[in-house]
């Protein structure tokens, strides 16, 4: 008899994947707009299963950030591009042959890995504390150069932005 | 069946296939990059899956890097395509051909 947290497990691992088929190769639209939609909602169901993995502040980030800010990043280009024409182009054959074998290849071969590999860990019983406190705790002591130096890094992705995007390079 | 940690590396080994197909097969910059968003997404996964798995919280703080990275990288890139966008009216890479001999 399965329980509630494994019917939610499949059904959001089945979601992730159908939405990120439908992001990346939709039969139907070829349009960036579609892509980025169905990619927010990929990101969605991949928060459902941090949420079933324990891990609420990650999920909370993964929406805020990723669904909310990165999204919304790209809707702007998206916007701000036109990218009309792009829509009527065809996939190449031979491309989308090649990017099948080598997709194929690499799938089979981190499939193979994953089913060979020894099984280790302790069981889904004992719980990572995924809660926020921890998580807070380790960030600030153990982890407390890289966390600073990541807001140098947003900094300088900052000023990069915004001297790439000026009218003019000089 | 009970959901295992093979069950959550399975998904993510197939959605970072996925990201890659479309990385390898769209000719579009915009699309290639959102299938660089969802190999990253796929990691994110595996690591977060491992972390519950081993009761060691190093893979979630792992993960929290990777989405402010991942951020940090978006703005980055976009304003590149933007940069190319004014200056070569495209964001196709079969017109951006210039570096062939």
């Amino acid at each position: 008899m399965p329980d509630i947290t494994d019917l939610l497990f499949y059904g959001f691992a089945g979601l992730a994947l159908l939405f990120g088929f439908l992001c990346v190769a939709n039969p139907i639209s070829r349009s960036p707009v579609t892509s980025a939609m169905f990619l927010v909602l990929t990101i969605v169901s991949l928060a459902g299963l941090f949420i079933l993995l324990h891990a609420f502040f990650l999920a909370a980030i993964q929406v805020l950030v990723y669904a909310g800010a990165v999204m919304v990043l790209f809707l702007f280009v998206i916007m701000l591009l036109e990218l009309k024409e792009e829509e009527r182009r065809k996939f190449r054959k031979f491309t989308v042959g090649a990017g099948v074998i080598a997709v194929a290849v690499i799938a089979g071969l981190l499939l193979q890995a994953v089913f060979k590999a020894v099984p280790f860990g302790t069981g889904p019983t004992v719980l990572a504390e995924g809660l926020t406190q921890p998580l807070g705790r380790i960030l600030f002591t153990q982890y407390l150069l890289p966390f600073e130096l990541l807001s140098l890094l947003l900094l300088v992705a900052m000023v990069g932005a915004i001297l790439l995007t000026k009218k003019e390079l000089k | 069946m009970h959901a295992s940690l093979n069950h959550y590396l399975v998904v993510s080994v197939l959605l970072f296939s996925l990201g890659l197909f479309g990385v390898l097969a769209r000719r579009n910059l915009l699309i290639i990059y959102m299938g660089l968003e969802l190999m990253l997404n796929a990691a994110n996964l595996a690591l977060v899956a491992f972390s519950r798995y081993n009761a060691n919280l190093n893979g979630q703080v792992m993960v929290f890097f990777t989405i402010t990275v991942a951020a940090a990288e978006v703005s980055v890139g976009l304003a590149l395509i933007v940069a190319l966008y004014r200056k070569r009216q495209t964001a196709h890479v079969e017109d951006l051909t210039s570096l062939k001999l």
